[in-house]
């Protein structure tokens, strides 16, 4: 038997940015997250929504300690962020990706970009090598190992990210809007290696993001408003919210939109339709039930 | 004011073994007051078509022509174009600079040598017209959220007052609904002051929304050119050149493949509404 167990666990977890003038003096202080409790079940996709400034980065940033908690506890496999002796094992259990593709590659060749984690780690060499390998399968780029990161697109350059951290071993992966910058086809080839890295490799999968369409896969979705969980759910549970998410100045897909200005219109449609597929065949199954 | 685009191909690095060919042989005209959406794959060459437009880059072959003139003529004055073509290229926040947002703003239309007074002015206007509230105006530009500091940078070229206003993905980063108000805004501009809008997106949904005209580029060169409609009938060789369609055109296909006679060339979602509202509510009449 399975026992899942939390991954990222926080207790009324508080950050407050303070803002100083040029002599030092507290100016003010703004409370970027606030008394935030979660948990996080260990191999989950989990998503994280919000508008700008509500939150989402800033508490990404405590799931691998880059910030510590103003108030408030959070554990990332167990360990307190706090702890200072703990803030390597728990950079090395959650791994993190960031928007800008170019602000994180520091490799001439592919393979030795991936490879630099796990130096750092001090990892044996023959094992950096297994490592890399096959990080850049999991995420499809091994054909481009001996590449110049200089020639890749954005989508491939987002990727080699993802396998430097993957070859790492983490058992959790903050991605923090990592498609914000690329174009449809980039966005796909992200999301489909983080996706896989989610199913095959059973890595917790936390991905924030300002595109609908990205999180219809999955397993919870965490809405945040000023600091705080506003809502959380199944994707499907989230999404046939229309109007509460618009109030959080967020959006649904547009499939999910369609359907519900056609709910609006009479048509008895089911409420949180993700896929253009499911859409297509309510629409259709509609057409004949109606059509009797 | 129109722009006009005679065979331009560019080339960098053109006499080095590392030449690529970012333009191949475009001609266009962009004639007035148009709402115009570019899209391609990263690489296909907008952000260089772009450069051109303000003269930015020159072409290594072929003209532009603006408003009738060569602008590669040795008389012909660049300054003047780039002010009357205005280009916010992406990320436009990481431009500020000055201490609070008014002074950024003042920033251009100063260095175009107007008086302190016009260039006040202009800077209100401007500020006014991206829909910045007031209480703003005097902040640092780096204390203010990411939507709000994009508008600052684009109030900053406005000022400029140009008759060709270029946005690099303007809404790269934002919210859906920070997209949505800068959509709006630049929606409401364009047919306020009748400007020419070039907008370069890798939203098909946004672009299907707002724009007039498509250009798809693809390996530097124009693959189509035409009003969203008939541009998105070729979903599937847009795909092929790593773009999609707006997720509408997947769903009206897909219904008129079942046997629903709707119209499957509806690209938004209020259209999309409409025709599917009609044939289900149609079909249970007749049947």
């Amino acid at each position: 038997m399975v026992i899942k167990m939390s991954i990222i666990k926080t207790d009324k977890l508080v950050f407050e940015y303070i803002r100083r003038d040029e002599d030092g003096n507290v100016e003010g202080i703004t409370r970027a997250v606030d008394e935030v409790t979660l948990k996080i079940k260990q191999g989950d996709f989990i998503a994280i929504l919000g508008h700008n400034g509500s939150g989402k980065s800033t508490l990404a940033k405590h799931m691998n300690a880059i910030l510590c908690p103003t108030e408030g506890s959070i554990w990332v496999d167990g360990r307190d962020t706090r702890e200072e002796s703990e803030v390597w094992n728990i950079r090395q259990t959650a791994g993190m990706v960031f928007q800008n593709p170019d602000n994180q590659i520091i490799g001439q060749v592919v393979e030795e970009d991936v490879g630099f984690g796990p130096e750092n780690m001090g990892v044996p060499t023959a094992e950096i090598w297994e490592r890399v390998e096959e990080s850049l399968k999991a995420v499809g780029m091994y054909k481009f190992r001996k590449y110049s990161p200089n020639k890749l697109s954005g989508g491939q350059k987002q990727r080699v990210s993802i396998a430097g951290v993957l070859a790492m071993h983490p058992k959790c992966i903050v991605l923090d809007e990592p498609t914000a910058m690329l174009d449809p086809n980039g966005r796909k080839e992200v999301i489909r290696a983080v996706r896989a890295l989610n199913d095959v490799e059973n890595v917790t999968v936390i991905l924030i993001t300002h595109y609908m369409e990205e999180i219809i896969h999955a397993d919870k979705v965490f809405v945040m408003d000023k600091g705080r969980i506003a809502m959380q759910g199944t994707p499907r549970e989230i999404f046939s919210k229309v109007e509460e998410l618009k109030e959080l100045r967020l959006d649904v897909p547009q499939v999910t939109l369609l359907a519900y200005e056609l709910q609006k219109k009479g048509i008895a449609l089911p409420d949180g339709i993700l896929s253009i597929e499911e859409l297509t065949d309510e629409i259709i199954q509609y057409s004949r039930r109606e059509g009797r | 004011m129109s722009i006009i685009l005679d065979h331009v191909s560019h080339v960098y690095g053109d006499d080095t073994t590392l030449a690529v060919k970012a333009l191949d042989d475009i001609s266009l005209v962009i004639p007035d007051g148009q709402f115009i959406g570019l899209i391609g794959h990263t690489g296909s060459g907008k952000s260089t078509l772009v450069q051109h437009l303000n003269g930015l880059l020159c072409a290594t072959s072929g003209s532009i022509y603006f408003d009738g003139q060569d602008i590669d003529d040795e008389d012909f004055n660049k300054k003047e174009l780039r002010s009357k073509v205005g280009l916010v290229f992406q990320y436009p926040e990481h431009q500020l600079f000055e201490v609070d947002v008014f002074s950024d703003v003042c920033f251009g239309p100063k260095n175009l040598g107007l008086s302190k007074k016009e260039t006040e002015l202009r800077a209100y206007e401007a500020l006014k017209k991206v829909g910045l509230p007031d209480e703003c105006f005097y902040q640092s530009p780096f204390d203010l959220s990411g939507g709000q500091k994009r508008r600052v940078a684009i109030a900053g070229v406005l000022a400029m007052k140009p008759q060709v206003l270029i946005l690099d993905e303007p809404t790269a980063g934002l919210d859906p609904k920070g997209r949505e108000e800068i959509l709006g805004q630049i929606c409401k501009l364009k047919e306020e002051s009748n400007i020419t809008v070039i907008l370069v997106s890798h939203s098909m949904e946004d672009v299907a929304e707002y724009v007039e005209r498509i250009l798809v580029m693809n390996q530097g060169r124009i693959m189509y050119d035409d009003v969203p409609k008939e541009v998105f009938k070729h979903y599937k060789e847009l795909e092929e050149v790593g773009l999609a369609a707006p997720q509408v055109t997947y769903i009206m296909h897909n219904l008129k493949k079942a046997g629903l006679r709707v119209d499957e060339n509806a690209t938004t979602i209020k259209e999309a509404a409409r025709e599917v509202y009609r044939v289900l509510t149609e079909r249970t009449r007749t049947l």
